[in-house]
């Protein structure tokens, strides 16, 4: 058994890297994210595990340097955040199209302007179409468990594309939580010290990487890419379930709470998924039949679960902490209006934004929200309800 | 290691195999497609290349096909040499583990003068600043040729691009050719060359000593492209002579901050017989080249060339 720790959720981040015994750490400082990558170089500089960290000169490099390390067969990782993420946009891209193996994470930040640094959801929804795995953690235990496992999702064979682990800037970074910790040999169970890589750069056998595509190709090399994103569902799944029997915590793409009854509920990623289960039960105590569904994977978009999930409710209150300006609200609400839009689905989507530059989202906003459903406050037309909290 | 050394003193040094192989795209007489074939039998099969986009990547990797018979990656227009940096340090850390054979691989950025000097300069610094050991080639053809002919911090003073048109108020380039291998050497790299394909000898010998050089080393080629020059094909590389023998662009090397002539001039060629062929440097009147004319000798007389 391991053992349990309080830690600071950036370095839970770390401890992820470092227990994946990654090859190669190529990152740049911004907050949220540094004291992930501050803790990574003390770890490098103390020989508590053997990896090539490169301080790269832009986020732009950070990934390009995964990009080139991962072609040669290593393992590598990068955090960013916020302006980070932005200008790696280009470069996202060409790491899940040409398949390569990455681990990254993302420690949610406002993109600009106004320089901000605090968390929404701005950065990781702005790359929302780059091609990657994206997953929300919660807490420090799930950002060390999605962590340690995305390498493994990402290096699979059936999958080969880079995965994003995102979670709240601040209110996970720079708090200290409860955590286990496994003991390495667990984790050698769980995950091979290695990755072994069946397409690389390699003298004595030369591939061409990254070549032109013509009109004549290029479709289907897209085409290919979206399903090896959307098979690597299963994937994640059994990494998940296989994660769960080594460890004993288990995870899935969603993860309903006080779903069984419930007629309205709640669904959103990140780290205010806690501060809603307190809403939740507060409205439970008030006589609502309320719930949440607490989104882990974003990308690929496990609609069967969600269809499931939502099969028996009335209104389902998405939770955008960011606005698709000049679009229909939040991300979130436009994948789920579209989703139930598909599937003819009788069930009210109300979309609220929240929580956007860092604003605290506390558990009487999330009340006000419900009650505005309730109230019937909230109607098809509208599709954007911004609740402001308190600064 | 002896840092003069001649690797290949004849033809006859240089292997048969080719590891940049016919049927890519280039145009006649492309100055980057000679060099990088040379440059490859300098290296030999044992080397990574790494290029950014731009005439290189398009010409010789058409999906499915490649003209690489050594891996080859092309990842972006302006990381070529972040992208280097992880391929280095991935070999390194996976060789120090016991995950790869213990052997030395080039690793070679073969890069435009675009991709260098302008959009991937950032990168560049970077990875001349953090040591990693690798050869960059910038393949310098003076113009973003792969887009169509525009002007790059490369392009020479004057010269017509399809971005520094000739017209009635400007007339061509307004600018001087940025210096890169003084920026380079201003990394305290240990090794910086100039080349052309027209001393193909020195070309090859100068790749191979900054591929066996401890850290970063820069090659900077003069690259003549006949399409982008307006110039006959079959002068592709005549011009590139010309360019050494006018004092246009002169040959040497920086090795740990010593500047050598390699291939001297006894006596320079008015830089006008350099000019004159190329339709680029068509509307020069004998005013400007004489302006030029004197840029030329400044230059070569800070590098001590008579
Ligand atoms: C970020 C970005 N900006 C612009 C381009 C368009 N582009 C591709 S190659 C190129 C010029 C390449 O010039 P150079 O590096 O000199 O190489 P050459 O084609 O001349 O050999 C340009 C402008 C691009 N691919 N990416
Ligand atoms: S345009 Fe110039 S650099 Fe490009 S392939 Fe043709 S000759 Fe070579
Ligand atoms: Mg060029």
């Amino acid at each position: 058994m391991g053992k349990r720790i309080a830690v600071e959720d950036s370095h839970a981040a770390a401890l992820a890297a470092k227990m994946a015994n990654v090859d190669v750490i190529a990152a740049y400082p911004i907050t949220p994210q540094t004291h992930i990558v501050e803790e990574l170089s003390r770890m490098v500089s103390d020989g508590e595990f053997d990896a090539e960290y490169i301080n790269v000169e832009s986020e732009h490099s950070a990934i390009s340097a995964c990009i080139g390390a991962s072609a040669v067969g290593a393992r590598c990782f990068t955090a960013t955040a916020g302006q980070g993420l932005a200008l790696m946009h280009e470069i996202l891209f060409i790491a899940a199209g040409n398949r390569f193996p990455i681990v990254m994470a993302v420690a949610n930040r406002c993109l600009s302007p106004n320089i901000n640094i605090w968390g929404d959801q701005s950065d990781v929804m702005s790359s929302r179409d780059c091609g990657w795995i994206q997953i929300f953690a919660e807490n420090a235990q799930e950002i060390f468990d999605l962590l340690l496992s995305a390498f493994k999702i990402s290096e699979d064979d059936r999958v080969l594309l880079p995965v994003a682990v995102n979670f709240d800037g601040f209110y996970a970074t720079h708090v200290v939580e409860r955590m286990d910790l496994p003991e390495e040999e667990e984790v050698r169970r769980f995950l091979p010290p290695h990755r072994t890589a069946k397409y690389k750069l390699d003298p004595d056998r030369p591939l061409t990487f990254g070549a032109i595509g013509f009109p004549t190709i290029q479709f289907e090399l897209r085409r290919q890419w979206e399903e090896a994103l959307c098979n690597s569902k299963q994937v994640i799944k059994e990494v998940w379930q296989e994660f769960g029997r080594v460890f004993g915590r288990h995870y899935d793409v969603l993860e309903p709470y006080r779903m069984e009854d419930a007629e309205i509920a709640f669904i959103l990623m990140g780290g205010s998924c806690g501060t809603c289960r307190v809403a939740v039960d507060r409205l439970r105590e008030r006589g609502f039949k309320a719930g949440m569904i607490k989104l882990r994977l974003f990308r690929p978009f496990p609609k069967e679960e969600i269809l499931e999930a939502t099969s028996k409710l009335k209104t389902l209150i998405t939770v955008d902490k960011h606005i698709c300006l000049g679009g229909l609200g939040g991300p979130l609400f436009n994948d789920l209006r579209a989703l139930f839009y598909g599937f003819q689905r009788q069930i009210n989507v109300a979309g609220f934004i929240a929580g956007v530059g860092g604003r605290d989202v506390r558990v009487k906003d999330f009340e006000q929200m419900f009650e505005k459903v309730v109230k019937g406050e909230v109607s098809p037309e509208k599709h954007i309800f911004i609740v402001r909290g308190e600064s | 290691m002896d840092v003069s050394q001649e690797y290949f003193k004849t033809f006859r040094d240089l292997p048969r195999e080719d590891w940049f192989v016919c049927g890519h795209r280039a145009c006649q007489g492309c100055g980057e497609a000679i060099a990088v074939r040379l440059i490859l039998k300098a290296l030999g099969p044992n080397t990574i290349v790494v290029s950014p986009t731009g005439c290189l990547e398009i010409i010789s990797s058409p999906f499915p096909y490649t003209s690489w018979a050594v891996p080859w990656i092309h990842v972006a227009f302006e990381n070529a040499a972040a992208v280097a940096s992880g391929v280095e340090a991935g070999l390194k850390v996976l060789a120090r583990k016991g995950l790869l054979e213990k052997r030395k691989t080039n690793v070679l950025v073969l890069a435009g003068d675009g991709g260098t000097v302008d959009i991937g300069l950032q990168s560049l610094s970077g990875a001349l600043e953090r040591g990693h050991n690798f050869l960059y080639v910038c393949l310098d053809n003076e113009a973003y040729m792969n887009t169509g002919i525009q002007r790059s911090g490369a392009t020479p003073f004057m010269c017509w691009t399809t971005t520094s048109q000739v017209g009635k108020v400007k007339r061509g380039n307004l600018t001087w050719k940025k210096n890169m291998p003084a920026i380079v050497a201003a990394h305290r790299v240990p090794y910086v060359a100039t080349a052309t394909v027209a001393y193909p000898l020195d070309l090859a010998n100068k790749a191979k000593r900054g591929a066996e050089m401890e850290g970063p080393a820069y090659l900077h080629v003069l690259a003549s492209c006949p399409t982008g020059w307006r110039l006959p094909p079959e002068l592709s590389v005549e011009i590139s002579r010309l360019a050494v023998q006018t004092g246009f662009f002169p040959l040497y090397e920086i090795v740990d901050g010593e500047l050598r002539v390699t291939v001297e001039i006894p006596k320079r060629k008015p830089v006008a017989e350099y000019l004159k062929p190329q339709g680029r440097f068509r509307h020069l009147t004998d005013e400007d080249i004489a302006k030029i004319q004197e840029q030329v000798d400044r230059e070569c007389a800070r590098l001590g060339i008579p």
